[in-house]
C-alpha cells in the first residue's frame, strides 16, 4: 500500500463524479452545425469569428457535417420546405445534441405569420434555448451558449444512458406530442372565426 | 426607353394578322389581351417581331370565386415581357378557362419554366408541355393554393401533411435499427 500512496503523492488523483465530469467535457467543447436560414446566418458568422470568438468557450470548432456536431444552431426563418431538412439534420447528429434556436423567426415564426414558415422550431425538434432578436446580436447568442452550458451542468447523462432516453423521446413525450400524433389536438387556425382570427397566434 | 406610342405601333406591326385586344392600363406599359388559345402564336410574335427577347414575369389574378358562379373566368393569366434591344416592356392577358390549363411558353422562353412552376404553386393551373411541373415553394404533398382568394390570409399549416412524412420516418428509423 505504501508504493500506490506514493504514487498518488507523486502524480495526484482527483476524486468527483462521473456525471460532473462528462457534463464538464461536453460542455467545454460544443461543437455546433451551423444551420444558417437567412439573415441570422450573419450574426452568426460574426460570433464564430475573432471579434466575437465563441473559441473563448470551447465552441469554436463549426462542422458542416451533422455526423461530427453536437449543437445545432438555427438560425433565421425555418419555411415548410425547409422543415424536413432541418428535422433530418437534428436526426443526423448523433447524441448528445442540443439545439440552439436563434432569432424570433427560428423561435416563433417572428413576423412571417404566414402559410410557408413554420411557426416555431420547436414543432418539429426538441429546442434548449431560445435567443430572442431580429437578428440577436452575437453577444447574445454567446448569452445563449453559456445558458447552455449551464444547463448541460445540471444534465444526468449516466442515468441517461441507463434509462436509453434521448432528448428527442422526453420532448416526444411532452411538447412534441401534440405535433406528432394525429390524434392529439393541434392548434388550428380557424378562417371562419372572423376578427379574432386577425390576432397573431401563439 | 422608347414612348409608349413607339412601342404601341411596333406592337400593332409585329402582330398584324393576329387577333388581339388593346388595354388600358394604369402605369402606362402597353398591353394586350387574347384568347387563351392563341397565347402561344401571340407570344411566339411578340418575341420574333416585335423584339421581346426578355419574359420577366409570368403571374396569375384571381377575381374571386364569384365569377366562376357566375360562369365567367377566374384567372387571368399575365405574362409580362420585355425588350432589351428597344428598352420597353409589355403586359400580355388572357382568361383562364374552368380547365385550368395554359400552354406552356418554355420552348420560347426557357427561363420562364421557374415562373410556371411557381404558378402552378400559387394558383393551381397546369401548363401543358412544362416538362417539370412541380411545387416550387412550399413543400410537394401541400394540398392547397396560397394566392387563391379562398386561401385564408394566415395560411392552412401542413401540420397533417408533416405528421404523415414524421410517422413514415420513424417507421423507416424503426426498420434500420
Amino acid at each position: 500500500m505504501q508504493g500506490v500512496g506514493q504514487a498518488l503523492e507523486r502524480e495526484g488523483f482527483l476524486a468527483t463524479r462521473l456525471d460532473a465530469f462528462v457534463n464538464w467535457g461536453r460542455k467545454n467543447s460544443l461543437w455546433p452545425m451551423p444551420l444558417g436560414l437567412s439573415c441570422c446566418g450573419i450574426e452568426m458568422m460574426a460570433m464564430v469569428g475573432p471579434r466575437f470568438d465563441i473559441a473563448r468557450f470551447g465552441a469554436e470548432a463549426l462542422r458542416f457535417s451533422p455526423r461530427q456536431a453536437d449543437l445545432l444552431i438555427v438560425a433565421g426563418t425555418l419555411t415548410w420546405k425547409m422543415a424536413e431538412v432541418a428535422r433530418t439534420i437534428y436526426d443526423q447528429m448523433p447524441d448528445p445534441k442540443w439545439v440552439i434556436s436563434m432569432g424570433v423567426c427560428a423561435s416563433s415564426g417572428g413576423m412571417y405569420d404566414s402559410y410557408a414558415v413554420v411557426q416555431g422550431i420547436d414543432m418539429i425538434m426538441p429546442v434548449d434555448i431560445y435567443v430572442p432578436g431580429c437578428p440577436p446580436r452575437p453577444d447574445a447568442v454567446i448569452d445563449g451558449l453559456l445558458k447552455l452550458q449551464k444547463k448541460i451542468e445540471l444534465e444526468r447523462p449516466i442515468k441517461r444512458l441507463l434509462e436509453d432516453r434521448s432528448a428527442d423521446d422526453e420532448w416526444l413525450e411532452g411538447h412534441g406530442r401534440m405535433f406528432r400524433q394525429e390524434n392529439q389536438a393541434v392548434p388550428q387556425h380557424d378562417p371562419s372565426a372572423g376578427v379574432a382570427s386577425d390576432e397573431p397566434r401563439g | 426607353m422608347m414612348s409608349a406610342e413607339a412601342t404601341a405601333e411596333r406592337v400593332r406591326e409585329g402582330l398584324a394578322g393576329l387577333d388581339c385586344e388593346a388595354l388600358e392600363s394604369r402605369d402606362g406599359m402597353t398591353t394586350l389581351r387574347c384568347e387563351l388559345a392563341a397565347v402561344p402564336e401571340v407570344a411566339a410574335a411578340l418575341r420574333d417581331r416585335c423584339g421581346f427577347e426578355l419574359s420577366t414575369c409570368v403571374t396569375a389574378v384571381d377575381h374571386g370565386m364569384e365569377r366562376e358562379e357566375q360562369g365567367r373566368p377566374r384567372f387571368d393569366m399575365i405574362w409580362q415581357l420585355q425588350s432589351v434591344t428597344h428598352a420597353d416592356r409589355l403586359r400580355l392577358h388572357a382568361w383562364v378557362g374552368e380547365e385550368l390549363r395554359v400552354p406552356s411558353l418554355v420552348g420560347l422562353w426557357p427561363g420562364i419554366a421557374y415562373g410556371e412552376r411557381e404558378c402552378f404553386d400559387m394558383f393551381g393551373i397546369a401548363f401543358d408541355g412544362h416538362a417539370g411541373l412541380k411545387r416550387l415553394l412550399m413543400p410537394e404533398a401541400y394540398e392547397h393554393f396560397p394566392l387563391r382568394k379562398d386561401f385564408p390570409h394566415q395560411g392552412i399549416e401542413p401540420d397533417k401533411l408533416y405528421r404523415a412524412w414524421d410517422a413514415s420516418r420513424r417507421a423507416d428509423a424503426g426498420g434500420a435499427s
